[in-house]
């Protein structure tokens, strides 16, 4: 035995070291990405649309951000458009999910299961098919270039998701605490925001997180629903800051505007990484 | 027990999320169906003309350009995907301090929009201003810088590669999950039995998150058949629209010349394909929840 011990203990501390450099190897690969695009954003501009193009740079400015916060209508509006979408975006799914979830996880009636198909079934069906029929009815009711629109939209994208998780989350709170509630008077309304809600906050907070991420990312919807500059989301701002103007693209100006879009995903994901993980596990392995 | 609890409240509970997926996916779904069979033009205008959408994407070639195009990329994406979380899952699935830290720097990607991820590789790629040509030209690995967007094997290529920096951190995720859930003793039993790391990955890791593995294939490649965003940004479908996917296609043809009717008949053709898809992943995560 004691003999096997030293070349097997050189061998664990050889492999030991190279996971070390390999685990290091890969965060350099995964973060250089988004490390080159700060960099760049923060050259000058004559800098960013150097060719060839410089890996640091020489002076540091924040003119690129300047130039992005003054683009078109304004930063601040496009941004500001960006979180309403996403603000609704996130209260309709909760004001829907919500209840949906207590009644699918406390109440026993007809058809239940056949009615939680049909509203989680949605999620079979791919959301850019319902683009044109959407498109139609909201040109006809004037929500096309609304936050109200777009919002719905992004609800339809992440509504079956939210029941999912707002269903399991009640069920995953014990009855006799709710028929405790009962006991003490409450009507079911009550019990609900008042017992209930503070126990499946985990719950909520996943189908809001969620709800951002989509809303705030969101592409397709919003370049075929907004055509109207002042109605632009972030996206598609990036978008047209890259088509230029008379078709030179502006470089630092563009990954300015990159990482403004990435800070706050990479900001709430570091904040509640616990939920996004959880939610991401229960929504793919149901 | 809990006398308050009438079958009509639960319902009336449902009823306003039930009331929205009918307003907004069950009645323009229908409405789609019909419109799939009319010349409807955005301009407006357009009448009933049968099944000649359908007969037309059938005899379109451009249209079966997109689709084989979307399944050569699904096809060479997903397994890429698969194979690179599932090593990168053995490699982080430890909670000590370094592999929870690359673990989390590897989903890190996965959080921000994938337009902006694809207007940053955009900028990567650049011929001129890009760092990656930057790169490869001072390690003396190409002596010119590429143009990677104009030509349909390099721009390909580029945005496989910035899809997987993107992505490979969500089937990470889940893989990981999986593995931890694998008991220590079976491995542990397994090492007492003489199995080598590689056997035990064969032996024990692979069959027993088979379900994960599956569910995550299936996500990915229904991911990957829906792609738009990476092309529209990247290489704008072309050149010679070779690298139009089969949403930039239905886009093509709906938003930018005008032809709903034809723009909805592709779309229907589209979810029955993406459906079929999904019912596949369904039946499989039953059949072998039941197993």
């Amino acid at each position: 035995m004691s003999v096997a011990v030293q070349p097997s203990q050189k061998r664990t501390s050889f492999k030991r070291l190279a996971f070390n450099v390999a685990c290091i190897l890969i965060c350099t690969v995964m973060l250089a990405p988004l490390l080159m695009s700060l960099s760049a954003s923060l050259k000058s501009p004559s800098e960013a649309n150097l060719v060839p193009p410089t890996y640091l740079p020489s002076v540091y400015s924040l003119a690129n951000y300047a130039k992005v916060f003054n683009y078109q209508v304004g930063l601040v509006t496009y941004v500001w458009n960006s979180l309403a979408a996403a603000g609704l975006s996130i209260a309709m799914c909760l004001m829907l999910s919500v209840p949906a979830g207590y009644g699918l996880a406390r109440y026993n009636f007809r058809f239940k299961e056949a009615w939680f198909l049909f509203l989680v079934a949605t999620m079979m069906l791919p959301f850019q098919a319902l683009l044109i029929p959407l498109y139609l009815m909201f040109a006809k009711i004037g929500l096309a270039n609304s936050h109200i629109g777009l919002a719905l939209v992004h609800t339809v994208i992440q509504l079956p998701f939210s029941i999912y998780i707002m269903r399991n989350s009640f069920e995953g709170v014990p009855k006799e605490i709710e028929d405790a509630s009962y006991v003490d008077g409450c009507r079911s309304f009550t019990s609900l925001r008042r017992v209930m809600l503070p126990l499946v906050m985990p719950g909520v907070v996943t189908v809001a997180l969620f709800a951002f991420i989509n809303s705030w990312n969101e592409f397709l919807a919003a370049l075929i629903f907004l055509n109207n500059e002042k109605a632009f989301t972030v996206p598609i701002l990036l978008v047209s800051v890259r088509t230029g103007i008379q078709g030179a693209v502006d470089w630092g100006a563009l990954q300015a505007g990159v990482m403004l879009s990435v800070v706050p995903c990479i900001a709430i994901y570091l904040l509640l990484q616990r939920y996004y993980v959880s939610g991401l596990l229960s929504g793919a392995v149901k | 027990m809990s006398l308050t609890h009438r079958p009509s409240t639960g319902f009336a509970y449902l009823l306003p999320a039930i009331a929205f997926t009918a307003v907004f996916v069950l009645y323009p779904l229908l409405q789609l169906v019909y419109f799939s069979m009319t010349d409807k033009s955005l301009m407006g205008g357009g009448g009933y003309i049968g099944i000649a959408n359908y007969v037309r994407a059938f005899n379109d070639k451009a249209f079966w350009q997109a689709l084989r195009f979307t399944l050569l990329y699904t096809a060479f994406l997903t397994p890429l995907l698969m194979g690179l979380g599932f090593l990168l899952a053995l490699l982080t699935m430890r909670n000590s301090p370094l592999p929870k830290l690359t673990r989390g720097i590897i989903f890190l990607p996965v959080v921000i929009g994938l337009g902006s991820s694809s207007l940053l590789w955009f900028w990567l790629f650049d011929q001129q201003v890009g760092l990656v040509n930057r790169l490869l030209v001072d390690l003396h690995i190409i002596a010119q810088p590429l143009a990677w967007f104009t030509a349909v094997g390099t721009g390909f290529m580029a945005i496989c590669f910035s899809i997987t920096w993107k992505v490979v951190g969500f089937a990470m995720i889940l893989f990981v999950a999986a593995l931890q859930s694998i008991g220590q003793e079976m491995e542990e039993a397994a090492i007492i039995d003489g199995a080598s790391y590689w056997q035990r990955v064969w032996r024990i890791f692979i069959p027993l998150s088979r379900r994960t593995l599956l569910m995550a294939t299936l996500i990915s490649a229904i991911g990957s058949m829906l792609a738009f965003d990476q092309f529209y940004i990247m290489t704008g479908g072309g050149p010679r629209g070779q690298t139009f996917t089969t949403v930039y296609f239905v886009y093509q043809n709906s938003f930018v010349f005008f032809k709903l009717g034809y723009g909805a008949a592709l779309s229907i053709i589209l979810a029955a394909i993406i459906l079929a898809g999904s019912t596949l992943q369904v039946w499989l995560s039953r059949r072998s929840a039941g197993s």
